[in-house]
């Protein structure tokens, strides 16, 4: 009888000042059940993958306004990558054009979340996302060991 | 599929990795025994052998007096002093969704890129208090990384399931202006398990009132304790002030500590509580396993009592 908790870095990236959007979405995710880790603004991408290591999360989600989405959400995905936390389901967030999404989604972003999305959509994806983890950890331990 | 190694083999390759210092290691290792997931049994010995070398300091005190903060004022003096430094630090777990925001890191994160930090955000899980049994193990995994200080920060006054004092060698309450009188220094319990208050924030007016309601509430009781005098101090974590007296006090009582012996009394009830919580969750574990029909059936016919079948279930095969 194991319950393994569900941790979960929001972080700001970027130099953009204002995070209410982001703690709105660590309010809604704290409600949801999770355990939300927040950072505060402007960090860089390294602060936020060696927070990502140090607290051991299965998820980062970056959230920016300002705009450098394109190199700041990749850079972030690589340094992920390299400190071996390939396993960690990166997401985005904020005021990203549509048009900007496939790109970074090839570049390791997972799902991308615009302006206006409901929290309740980004909720029901985590849960989905973390249902599904813990049914294949079930089936096969083995294959679960995100960073063994 | 990778195969599964032995849990022996896999542990004594983590632990070694954890005794040099690599933070995916020790993070790992957190997440095992403070999920008590599969694995976390064969760590416990030999992360409990690398134990018992660093300072271990607590931090106790009402939500917003300004324990974070000062947290990171005082990981800068230590890192100055070439101490490396562990963090552990509690925030509440919601008791209706058992969720929770762990904000800590809001105040600490200018340290997130020195290699001599590690930091890590634990929820209180069912404990207001804050500490429940994890943060024996959680302490030892910092303590094999082998850190020179270990903070921890809980919540509120760290009396809980476990308390503060039982966890850490040095204890210290942040209070704040605006906190009450020396009674609620009372009734809060801090002025018997505090070496040092730190009044926070001292750059507000009422600062004056808040360490006359510290000094009061000390002054009703016995002034020394194991050879120590509970010391007050005002500070502001927020421009740094009183930062570097409250390091030092800190560094006294540690060497108090070693020169009166009750760094070895305080280390012995550390060893105590740990072995009783282990000790108990290991009872209840087989003991309730061992209920069966069999006893309520009894229970049922009027022929014992629980009392009377609880303790022969502890002891026998019934
Ligand atoms: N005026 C003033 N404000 C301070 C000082 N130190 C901290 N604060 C503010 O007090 C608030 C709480 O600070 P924290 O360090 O998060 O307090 P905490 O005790 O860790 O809070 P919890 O972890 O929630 O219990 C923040 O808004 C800080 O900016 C200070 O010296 N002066
Ligand atoms: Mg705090």
């Amino acid at each position: 009888m194991v319950k393994k908790t569900r941790r979960i870095l929001i972080a700001k990236p970027g130099l953009d000042g204002h995070d209410r959007g982001a703690k709105v979405l660590v309010r809604s995710l704290r409600d949801a059940g999770f355990e939300v880790i927040y950072t505060g603004i402007r960090q860089t991408p390294e602060m936020i993958v060696r927070t990502a290591l140090q607290e051991d999360v299965d998820v980062v989600g970056l959230s920016l306004l300002s705009g450098a989405h394109m190199t700041l959400f990749p850079r972030v995905a690589k340094l992920l990558k390299e400190a071996g936390l390939d396993g960690v389901l990166l997401l985005g967030g904020g005021i990203i054009p549509d048009a900007d999404v496939p790109g970074l989604k090839k570049q390791g972003v997972t799902e991308v979340f615009g302006p206006g999305t409901p929290t309740g959509d980004i909720v029901s994806f985590l849960q989905k996302w973390f249902a599904e983890r813990e049914g294949a950890g079930a089936a096969s331990p083995a294959a679960h060991g995100k960073k063994a | 599929m990778a195969r599964r190694r032995k849990p022996a083999a896999a542990a004594a390759d983590l632990v070694s990795r954890i005794e040099r210092g690599e933070p995916g290691a020790i993070a790992r290792a957190l997440s095992l025994v403070t999920d008590e997931s599969e694995g976390y049994e064969a760590l416990l010995g030999p992360l409990f052998r690398r134990s018992g070398r660093s300072h271990k300091i607590g931090f106790c005190g009402a939500p917003g007096s300004g324990k974070s903060s000062l947290i990171n004022r005082l990981v800068t003096c230590f890192r100055k002093a070439g101490d490396t430094v562990g963090i552990l630090a509690v925030d509440p777990t919601s008791p209706f969704t058992g969720g929770a925001f762990l904000g800590d890191r809001l105040r600490i994160q200018e340290h997130s890129l020195d290699e001599g930090v590690f930091m890590r955000s634990l929820a209180s899980r069912g404990m207001v208090g804050g500490l429940n049994a994890a943060i024996f193990p959680a302490l030892h995994v910092l303590e094999a990384a082998g850190f020179d200080r270990i903070l921890v920060e809980t919540v509120g006054t760290g009396q809980d399931e476990v308390d503060i004092v039982e966890v850490v060698d040095t204890v210290v309450c942040v209070t704040a202006p605006y906190q009450g009188d020396e009674f609620q220094a009372m009734k809060a319990g801090t002025t018997e398990i505090a070496d040092l208050f730190v009044v926070n924030k001292a750059d507000l007016q009422e600062v004056d009132r808040a360490l006359g309601a510290i000094r009061d509430a000390l002054s009703l009781g016995p002034e020394v304790r194991a050879g120590w005098q509970v010391r007050v101090v005002p500070a502001a974590a927020a421009t740094g002030q009183g930062v570097a007296e409250a390091a030092a006090i800190i560094d006294e009582h540690r060497a108090s500590l070693k020169a009166t012996g009750e760094g070895e009394r305080r280390r012995r009830r550390q060893l105590r509580k740990e072995l009783s919580l282990l000790v108990a969750s290991l009872i209840a574990r087989n003991t309730l396993e061992r209920i069966g029909e069999r006893h309520i059936d009894a229970l049922l016919a009027g022929t014992t009592d629980p009392l009377t079948l609880g303790r022969a279930l502890l002891t026998e095969e019934i």
